[in-house]
């Protein structure tokens, strides 16, 4: 039986009404449209669905929709402000680390958990960071790069 | 997804009373890591899902001096992971905790699922039981607390009974002079399961063993103390030759499969080496402590 929840997604509150086996991501994706989110494995290896829930990044594919209400739920759409990228969004573009696209948002958005508790990560802590998200083209190396060069814009090293 | 009906107590005593009523086509979700996959892939087709998640009292850690460690059953594996608290004085489940899949899982996953899934390789019972926890269980007919050791029955198995809930897991504090260790066994850094985990609990007096535990996972139907080995030690100073001896003691008790992660006697040896290597290391901790 369908259920009406609130759901409030990257600021903005949606009434949604949810089957019990619907999974955030299906809900973030068919229902909300935002399909930044992606859906690779859909079992909670790949990371590709990653989303930050109430400050801390979770698989959207392993949460159920319902489960998710009145919690606040930021996506890969509610990173740019007043048409800017945010700062990860650009150094992803800068350093080249994107390749097809499918783990960019899923690393951006863990990336960004990230760097909201640690602003100057190392690089094995980067590393550490993302070991959950999969990039099938093995563009690792841009990618690391890109989350450091981020960090360094967001949050200049002390002189 | 299997279609289920979704059920989500606000109280303990009503999440008892549901489990009891529909004992064999409930399952329990708590962080739902291993449950929604097992959905999906329609391993299992139940009925009803109830949802712990808003069941008040469930989640998050207190220490008290002298009292030890109260791990609600919601607690996620990551705030064990990063809790100041438990990397001070229970270092060993801090270390077993970052090593379970990946930030994203940590964050939704607990340490009550991870124990009542019951999974052989599971990352947090080896350093459970090598500090003694016990488990305190919920049912219909009140509670009880079970030592960690008699909690898991076979592969998925554990001693709760129809209605029966995993409430808290209980960490007793630790002697002076006391340290640990947890060594996992597996071909990548993240993202897999323990083919060999092994955590051993050391405390000295008098530079001799007064007391250790040692745990085993992945490598018999449950996680498995190997007493033989802690026998061996107590009471012992632990000199190389002793700990090669404990190393095979600790190999003799194990009973594993041989699987896609490993042969049998694959893991056998690495029993040996792995339990001689965590004795080793966590009597210098102790040292040092």
């Amino acid at each position: 039986m369908k259920q009406l929840i609130s759901l409030k997604v990257n600021g903005t509150t949606h009434e949604v009404a949810v089957e019990p086996y619907w999974t955030l991501l299906n809900v973030i994706r068919d229902h909300l449209g935002l399909t930044g989110t992606k859906r690779g494995c859909d079992s909670g290896d790949c990371g590709a669905c990653t989303v930050i829930m109430n400050g801390k990044p979770v698989n959207s594919c392993l949460v159920l929709a319902v489960d998710a209400r009145d919690r606040d739920i930021l996506t890969i759409e509610g990173l740019a402000q007043d048409g800017k990228l945010h700062p990860l969004q650009e150094a992803f573009i800068e350093k080249g680390g994107i390749q097809c696209g499918y783990c960019t948002p899923g690393m951006i958005m863990m990336a960004k958990a990230l760097l909201d508790e640690n602003p100057r990560p190392t690089e094995a802590q980067v590393r550490q960071a993302i070991a959950g998200n999969l990039c099938r083209c093995t563009g690792y190396v841009k990618i690391v790069e890109a989350i450091l060069a981020a960090s360094e814009a967001m949050t200049p090293a002390k002189p | 997804m299997v279609r289920f009906e979704y059920l989500e107590p606000t109280s303990l005593g009503e999440a008892v009373s549901l489990v009891d009523r529909h004992w064999g086509q409930v399952r329990v979700m708590a962080g739902g890591t291993d449950l929604l996959v097992r959905l999906k892939q329609r391993v299992i087709r139940p009925q009803y899902v109830l949802n712990l998640k808003r069941v008040p009292g469930l989640d998050g850690l207190t220490y008290a001096k002298g009292q030890g460690l109260r791990i609600g059953a919601l607690t996620t594996i990551r705030t064990i992971e990063t809790s100041p608290v438990v990397k001070e004085h229970y270092p060993v489940l801090a270390e077993a905790a970052g090593m379970l899949g990946s930030v994203q899982v940590r964050n939704l996953a607990t340490v009550g699922g991870n124990l009542c899934n019951a999974s052989p390789s599971a990352e947090m019972p080896p350093g459970l039981l090598a500090y003694g926890a016990q488990a305190r269980i919920v049912g219909p007919k009140g509670e009880r607390t079970v030592p960690l050791d008699q909690f898991f029955l076979g592969p998925g198995q554990t001693c709760l009974l129809q209605g029966d809930l995993l409430a808290e897991v209980l960490v007793p504090e630790s002697a002076p002079k006391t340290a640990g260790v947890y060594i996992k066994l597996s071909p990548r850094a993240a993202m897999d399961c323990a083919v060999v985990g092994v955590a051993a609990v050391v405390t000295l007096e008098d530079g001799k063993c007064k007391d250790c535990r040692i745990a085993l996972g992945a490598v018999a139907p449950t996680p498995l103390r190997p007493r033989s080995a802690e026998d061996l030690l107590r009471g012992k100073p632990l000199d190389p030759g002793l700990r090669e001896r404990a190393g095979q003691a600790a190999m003799e008790e194990a009973k594993p499969i041989t699987d896609v992660r490993g042969s049998a006697e694959y893991r056998k040896e690495m029993v040996k080496v792995l339990t001689r290597r965590a004795v080793q290391q966590a009597f210098q901790r102790a040292m040092a402590s």
